[in-house]
């Protein structure tokens, strides 16, 4: 390799004196009005360098540009009382919550859709690659991670190309930093081809008092960038890909750039987790920061602006992989597997050793300094002299327009009540099985084998379960639960009471494990926000969730916005991916979703099933229809029934619980046994609809299996608290069957066969 | 008095936690090593964990048995110390000359995850003894290069002399020549296992505690009880 000459660079002084020099904004993503801005902020055009900045900070996926004057909406909807348990929230890389003993947990979703349509394998993996950092510059362990997984129709070629890469990519990435994958979702939808969403969910841990924030303060503290060298890969990836259009032209040198999505190295980040974690440990770090999205123009900026002063950057420093890169290049890099830290003087030494002990690259390139300026020369040059606060926090804020899209009421007017619905014990039979082996409700088997969900020893429940839990505390026992749970097609119907479902269901997920739910974190995933009735959708979900947070009294920690999924005119399922977090002192008192754990159990449903098909998956798979109202929610309900369910935990009175949720009853019955391999038989309500019982999708119901000797005293407590229950069988472990008397009698293996059998069918 | 037992710690090990887990469950001291050390610590045994060593770059394990501590691994084996390889360590003993053939990649192509049978075939190796013979246990396998290949003499070898120390049953997950799932040195003493022992060690977190028998064996390997005395054995499911 040869060394090349510096880049002869756009330096503050060359600004200056080319105030007219022709720049290409419109390429890099900013609009007319974007760009002026600039140049009154600066009083002077940007330099190359500092166009590249704003450009990526000021894209939607960094500056929150469309979303922010509705984000506020959480904010003003979290009481102190809420707040209470949250030492960090919105703003900082994750938010973070006081668990009890001492722990604080750190959680929070992002997504990675738009590069895991470009390239499956690398979208997906990097996407797991940078909240997993997001997680680690809380100065938390990683301790698992979840993934929400859409694609488009499970038939489609072009999802049998996406869903093999991305699954790949998640488990590749994922498996070989040593985190185990304990949930997520998996679902199909026609809207989500040429769109799929990954959302990648992790959460970790740390003692109270080793919270680290992103923030360079003290003037004459050092900045230590570590981890991997800087190369050409992921440049503009935010302003590229985020925005407005996949065909971006690559704006600025005209020379040839690797592919907008990243390549990411598990192995480095590997390496990366433990060097940070040592550097806490021996208390090296003052303020740190991942470089994700926008790189080192984020970092840098972000740091600074956090801060208390301002700050000096060597380019010039930045170790590269590539040779001839530009400062601006060098500045939007999207290189994967790197943090910078904002080190004491004193501690430089001892911070290179340990980053020397896990060969880890390590360079000083810059300084806190006195005043407010970010200034970053590039061989003793000036190429970038601006206010950190204008790149990171202070970018263009869009009130877009807002309208009820057209289509609204005769969606809603459409409701499937006429659609035709089996009666006959036969039809019913063919229906359980038809909705059991449908791709959306069939066993996620065949992508979570895919992952690794024993390493670091404390998951305590995994796939298929309702709910990852880990365990955090080995002494104690005191662990977390984790579940994300999102449905487009009630989100399509209603934007407000979709987002509801999708956190009452993610609640009682949690819920069901026998942990107390007490966080959010939200990946909300929609069309263009150019488009008045996507960002109803959008306003209409924010609303819906922050009521809904407020409702139950638990706060929204922290999240991600994903605008533009759509292809042409065509929007995605207003999707908001809501993950919600529960603590649970001891993981040894959790509640398995299988039947059969105990001789002689009782099933009860608690909740009330009403005649609810708007959304539903039988509506879906049986009559491709979408339309009427979703299931009502009842927020109050959760909150009574998730009681009901931790108290059952607590005193023993619990063998098994499962939620309902997409093909209602009997996909409930159906995953219940055959988890537990345990046969069941089932009575119901002779003056009710067996269609009706079985299918339908209200909301905050659970199905639970009690010891028959704690059945009088669990009963008693639901009668006592008002929650309404009804005994739909027993546990049958000697028939290997599940019969649903007056319906049909179903063999496990007849039903096992059709619900594991439809992934490997479709992807093998 | 109780064992030391060595736990290494290559860059891109995952699994050592887990594996000093095992070895505290079972009552003996987890002693750590890193990659570069240039002393065993005075241990009785060692074992070699899961993960992805160095990245698995190259191939996996090729990279890892050239570290230092695999110059000492090597020799103390040679001498009988018991080491255990598990998943990337059983790659990293084959790639070191320490056991015979290679592991490559699943049949199925997929990283597989899942709780795997395996019947016991071997009782008399370090860290079997524990086991009745032919017992079925049920540990977590999770590996995407699993697959164990020899020739057919080597195989004939093994097959012959009892080698064999474990077997799956109830499905071949990987395509694993004979459903070997983990073999032995001809003494004994060195064993490597495709699946995860360490990751069964208790209902909680794992499907079944079947997996601590291997470290209860080794224990009783170091501390001389001999095997089937019953001396200090508990039962272990089969």
């Amino acid at each position: 390799m040869t060394t090349t000459a510096p880049h002869p660079a756009d330096t503050v002084e060359q600004a200056l004196a080319t105030p007219e020099h022709p720049q290409p904004y419109r390429e890099l993503g900013l609009k007319d009005d974007e760009y002026q801005r600039i140049r009154e902020i600066l009083g002077r055009r940007p330099t190359e360098a500092e166009l590249a900045m704003y450009s990526v900070m000021w894209s939607e996926h960094c500056s929150y540009k469309s979303s922010k004057v509705h984000l506020r909406y959480f904010g003003e909807t979290t009481t102190d009382e809420m707040r209470a348990r949250m030492l960090a929230g919105i703003g900082e890389n994750a938010g973070v919550v006081d668990i009890g003993d001492g722990w604080a947990v750190t959680f929070k979703a992002e997504s990675h859709n738009h590069p895991s349509y470009v390239e499956p394998y690398q979208g997906a993996a990097t996407g797991v690659g940078g909240i997993v950092r997001d997680i680690l510059a809380m100065g938390a362990r990683p301790l698992a991670v979840l993934d929400s997984l859409r694609f488009g129709p499970a038939d489609a070629p072009d999802t049998r190309r996406v869903l093999p890469g991305v699954v790949a990519g998640v488990g590749g990435y994922g498996n070989c930093l040593g985190l185990p994958n304990v949930g997520g979702e998996v679902v199909f939808d026609p809207t989500y081809a040429g769109n799929p969403l990954v959302n990648a969910l992790c959460v970790g841990a740390m003692r109270v008092e080793d919270l680290h924030l992103a923030h360079a303060s003290g003037v004459g503290n050092k900045i230590i960038l570590f981890g991997a060298r800087t190369g050409l890969d992921g440049i503009g990836g935010v302003s590229v890909l985020a925005s407005d259009t996949f065909a971006g032209e690559e704006g600025g040198t005209g020379r040839k750039k690797l592919p907008s999505v990243q390549v990411g190295d598990p192995f480095t980040e590997k390496v990366l987790i433990e060097c940070c974690l040592e550097l806490f440990g021996q208390g090296l770090v003052v303020g740190i920061q991942d470089l994700g999205g926008a790189g080192l123009a984020c970092a840098t900026s972000e740091l600074a602006s956090a801060g208390d002063g301002g700050m000096r950057v060597w380019l010039d420093r930045v170790p590269l992989r590539a040779t001839g890169m530009t400062p601006a290049e060098i500045l939007s890099s999207e290189s994967q597997e790197r943090m910078c830290a904002v080190v004491r003087p004193a501690d430089v030494a001892a911070f290179l050793a340990v980053c020397a002990k896990w060969d880890v690259t390590a360079t000083e390139i810059g300084e806190v300094t006195e005043g407010d300026r970010l200034v970053i020369t590039w061989h003793d040059q000036v190429v970038v002299d601006v206010p950190p606060r204008t790149v990171a926090h202070e970018g263009p804020v869009y009130h877009r327009p807002i309208s009820r899209p057209a289509d609204q009421d005769a969606l809603l007017a459409n409701g499937p009540e006429t659609l035709p619905r089996p009666s006959t014990p036969d039809e019913l039979r063919d229906t359980l099985l038809r909705l059991v082996a449908s791709p959306n409700l069939a066993s996620r088997r065949w992508v979570t084998q895919q992952y690794d969900r024993y390493v670091r020893g404390g998951t305590v429940l995994a796939q298929p379960a309702d709910t990852g839990m880990i365990r955090i505390d080995e002494e104690t026992g005191r662990g977390v639960a984790l579940a994300t749970d999102a449905n487009g097609r009630y989100c399509r119907l209603d934007p407000y009471t979709g987002a509801q479902l999708a956190l009452a269901e993610a609640y009682r997920n949690v819920a069901v494990s026998g942990a107390t739910p007490v966080a959010v974190t939200d990946c909300l995933n929609f069309g263009s926000p150019e488009d008045p009735g996507v960002m109803w959708q959008f306003e209409q979900a924010v609303r819906g969730l922050a009521d809904g947070c407020r409702e139950l009294g638990i706060p929204v920690t922290g999240g991600n916005v994903s605008f533009y999924n759509q292809t042409g005119d065509t929007a995605i399922l207003p999707t908001p991916v809501v993950g919600v977090l529960g603590v649970i002192d001891d993981v040894r008192r959790r509640i398995p979703m299988g039947i059969g754990a105990e001789a002689g159990e009782t099933l009860l449903l608690l909740g009330e099933t009403r005649d609810e098909f708007g959304g539903s998956e039988w509506a879906h798979v049986v009559h491709n229809h979408l339309g009427g109202q979703p299931p009502r929610v009842d927020l109050a309900r959760e909150k009574l029934l998730a009681e009901v369910l931790v108290a059952g935990s607590r005193d023993g009175m619990v063998s098994a619980a499962h939620d309902l949720s997409e093909g209602g009853l009997a996909q409930a019955l159906v995953e219940s046994a055959l988890v537990g391999e345990t046969g069941a038989r089932i009575v119901l309500d002779p003056d009710a609809d067996p269609f009706v019982q079985l299918f339908a999708e209200s909301a905050g119901r659970v199905l639970v299996a009690v010891p028959r000797t704690e059945e009088p005293r669990f009963t008693d407590m639901c009668t006592a608290r008002g929650l309404p229950w009804r005994k739909i069988g027993v546990v049958d472990p000697a028939s290997r069957a599940l019969e649903i008397q007056g319906v049909a009698t179903f063999g496990l293996d007849e039903l096992r066969e059709a619900w594991e059998g439809t992934l490997p069918a479709l992807f093998d | 008095m109780t064992a030391r037992i060595g736990v290494i710690t290559f860059p891109g090990t995952l699994d050592d936690v887990d594996a000093a887990r095992a070895v505290r469950r079972a009552d003996a001291e987890a002693v750590p090593l890193w990659h570069g050390d240039a002393d065993l610590r005075g241990v009785d045994a060692v074992v070699v964990p899961g993960g992805f060593s160095y990245g698995d770059y190259l191939r996996a394990g090729a990279i890892a048995r050239f570290a230092p501590v695999m110059g000492l691994v090597i020799e103390a084996a040679g001498k009988g110390m018991p080491v255990l390889g598990i998943c990337n360590g059983f790659q990293i003993l084959c790639e070191a000359g320490l056991l015979p053939g290679a592991l490559v990649r699943n049949s199925g192509l997929h990283f597989v995850c899942r709780d795997q049978w395996l019947r016991v075939e071997n009782t008399s190796s370090a860290w079997t003894t524990r086991y009745e013979p032919g017992a079925e246990i049920l540990v977590p396998l999770k590996s995407g290069e699993g697959g164990y290949m020899a020739d057919r003499s080597t195989l004939a070898e093994l097959e012959g002399e009892g080698r064999v120390v474990m077997r799956y049953v109830g499905g071949n997950p990987n395509g694993s020549l004979n459903d070997i799932a983990g073999v032995t040195d001809a003494r004994g003493r060195v064993v490597g296992l495709m699946p995860h022992p360490e990751h069964a060690i208790d209902g909680l977190t794992g499907p079944t505690d079947d997996g601590l028998g291997m470290f209860l064996s080794v224990l009783d390997t170091i501390l001389g009880a001999a095997p089937g005395t019953g001396a200090t054995a508990t039962e272990v499911p089969a």
